[in-house]
């Protein structure tokens, strides 16, 4: 995954609130290897399309609510989108996103247009307008080195493997019926 | 003395390997469940030559592309008899245990898991499926999680997370008559909204939780997500170990882990971040009316009138979903022409759900076609025991092999565009059960009385 810094891009505008997964790629694309493109599915049933060169999709409260399809976050990367700002995202949404390196922003901007273009820098924590205004927003700390490192997880969790090792022998006495029996 | 804790710090505290400065713990991770879309997790492992680490702890259930027709023929579309293929083909290259296909144990993740004893109190559960909030009926922590955290489980059985804030949702009272958990969560999302417990465990509570079976406490946490919450739990009690003695996977020494089980429950003076009370009496039956679950409303209310919205956002929101419901503002809820009912999924597909359907339906007949989908082969086999298959079958409804189903379309069992489905799944999503179809979510009763009359109706006239 490619690391994230700073963006600066035109922005597409999908100003609605509960913009679920469903609506983000239907299910009946899940079935499809990433290697076909995941960017021709985005909004397929809302017969949107964004704007050639928008990589900032601004879009209202809880964006991307509902399943936990990693193929919602697919098909808005495959498709160009480097950042999601919005007031507030699903959680497990928000936790693809990370993951893959796609950008979630929690803040709300209104009245934009489609095609402005906006500066996200991530090091900052500040989006900055055209008019020269600055928005700040916060992102969990653990996300954002992973953003900016654009590493995923797991290398770092095997790096912690003594200490996984002392929690399993500590749990096998702690909670003995906790295993899978039978 | 230690501070007094909630269910969800028990969880949290006796799974943390770890927290780092920043906030993030490292869970340790007690059943993993995958299922046919868990391909790309895999996908991501083998391409890392990475091996599973605890295939013990990890169970393979094929729910959401199996054929709910007649499985004696292999399964027409070449790319959907590839995912169930290809979770066969994972499961065994891995050394995974599998309730595939042909197994007596298959069904909805969601109903096979607890099902089969899997599903305990005191355990940290992941899936990469939103509704795996279902688990925490039992006092679990059960959430969903994405591709890549499923490819990160796979590899350490463990996961990054944030400890989530606790919120108590106390439910008073009792249940009316025919009203059922279905109701009782959808008002519970009405009240909160569609993102009203993001970053949220739910904890419910109260009298009429604690009444509840299991299969109604696993009911309301299934839809906990829908609130967008990151887990729903209720703590366990003698309900919950009556439920589980004796499930093929429940431990071996069960009054042991009863005794550890009885210690979880939130301490008397623990502090929930949010808490909010409901009265279980004053809920009536419950329908939605637009695409999104927050949209329920009692059934004897009328479709919202757009102009009725003092905010703009707000107006145009409730505009554009009645135009993709194709409602008129004012129209009665009650008396609503429907073209078809589902009953299924893992909110509702448990043995309590269809006989309540099948309560209703006895010696009537659905004026709509519909289908009847069981959650498991296990519940299958203990329905048609019971005859619930006939009074489905001579209502005029199809009674269908176990999974997903229409819930989600994925296995082919869509809803044809601009059609009206009564239906007992958990989202009314644009979409959701096939492009321009329309959901109203509802109880199996409701559902059974929409089917008799072919319009959303009060069950509680039908059932005096
Ligand atoms: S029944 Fe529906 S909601 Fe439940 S796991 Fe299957 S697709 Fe998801």
């Amino acid at each position: 995954m490619t690391p994230f810094t700073t963006l600066t891009a035109p922005v597409a505008v999908l100003d609605r609130a509960n913009i679920d997964t469903d609506q983000i790629i239907p299910a009946r694309f899940l079935r499809k290897p990433r290697s076909a493109g995941y960017g021709q599915f985005l909004f397929a049933d809302l017969g949107l399309t964004l704007p050639r060169d928008a990589a900032i999709l601004v879009a209202g409260e809880n964006f991307g609510c509902g399943s936990s399809r990693e193929g919602a976050v697919y098909a808005l990367i495959d498709a160009g989108i480097s950042c999601v700002i919005a007031p507030s995202f699903g959680d497990i949404f928000a936790g693809n996103a990370a993951q893959n390196g796609l950008l979630t922003v929690a803040l709300a901007l209104a009245g934009l247009a489609d095609g402005t273009v906006l500066t996200i820098d991530l090091p900052a924590e500040v989006v900055r307008l055209p008019d020269g205004t600055a928005r700040s927003f916060t992102i969990d700390a653990f996300r954002k080195q992973r953003l900016l490192a654009g590493r995923d997880d797991i290398d770092l969790t095997l790096s912690h493997a003594a200490a996984i090792a002392a929690f399993v022998r500590q749990d096998r006495t702690a909670r003995p019926w906790a295993g899978v029996t039978g | 003395m230690s501070a007094p804790r909630t269910l969800l710090d028990k969880l949290w505290d006796s799974h943390a390997i770890l927290t780092r400065d920043d906030g993030a713990s490292l869970l340790w991770i007690d059943r993993h469940f995958v299922h046919e879309g868990s391909f790309h997790a895999f996908g991501m492992l083998d391409h890392a030559h990475r091996p599973v680490h605890r295939p013990d702890l990890t169970v393979g259930v094929a729910d959401h592309y199996v054929p709910s027709h007649a499985r004696t023929r292999p399964i027409a579309d070449p790319e959907v008899a590839g995912m169930v293929a290809q979770l066969q083909a994972n499961t065994v290259r891995h050394g995974i245990r599998l309730f595939g296909l042909d197994d007596a144990r298959q069904g909805i993740v969601h109903v096979a898991g607890p099902e089969q004893g899997l599903t305990l109190p005191g355990l940290t559960i992941v899936c990469g499926d939103s509704h795996t909030s279902t688990h925490g009926a039992f006092g679990a922590l059960g959430f969903g999680i994405g591709a890549s955290e499923v490819a990160h489980v796979l590899a350490t059985q463990t996961l990054w997370q944030r400890r989530p804030r606790n919120l108590r949702v106390v439910l008073n009272g009792a249940l009316g008559v025919h009203v059922a958990a279905k109701d009782l969560i959808l008002a519970i999302i009405a009240r909160l909204g569609a993102g009203g417990a993001v970053g949220h465990v739910i904890e419910y509570a109260g009298t009429a939780i604690r009444a509840l079976e299991m299969e109604a406490r696993m009911t309301v946490c299934n839809m906990s997500i829908e609130a967008g919450a990151r887990a729903g739990m209720v703590a366990p009690d003698d309900t919950t170990f009556q439920w589980l003695a004796g499930r093929p996977f429940a431990p071996a020494d069960f009054d042991a882990a009863i005794a550890a089980w009885r210690t979880l429950p939130s301490d008397a003076e623990a502090r929930f971040d949010r808490e909010v009370t409901l009265d279980a009496a004053a809920i009536a039956p419950t329908v939605t009316w637009g695409t999104s679950p927050e949209t329920a409303v009692p059934v004897t209310a009328s479709v919202p009138d757009p102009a009725a919205e003092p905010d703009a956002a707000r107006r145009a929101r409730i505009g554009e979903q009645l135009d993709y419901m194709g409602l008129t503002p004012g129209t009665k809820l009650d008396g609503l022409t429907v073209d078809r009912v589902f009953i299924g999924s893992c909110t509702n597909a448990r043995l309590p759900d269809l006989r309540a359907a099948a309560a209703v339906l006895r010696g009537r007949r659905a004026a709509v076609p519909g289908l009847v989908v069981p959650g498991s082969v296990p519940v299958k086999r203990a329905a048609e025991a019971e005859g619930l298959d006939r009074i489905f079958r001579d209502a005029g409804l199809i009674w269908g092999e176990p999974g997903c189903s229409m819930c989600v379309g994925t296995n082919g069992d869509t809803v044809p565009r601009g059609e009206r489905c009564a239906a007992t799944s958990n989202r009314n999503f644009q979409g959701r059960q096939g492009p321009g179809a329309r959901t109203h979510l509802m109880s199996p009763a409701m559902a059974a009385a929409a089917a008799v009359r072919g319009a959303i109706t009060d069950v509680r006239r039908l059932m005096p």
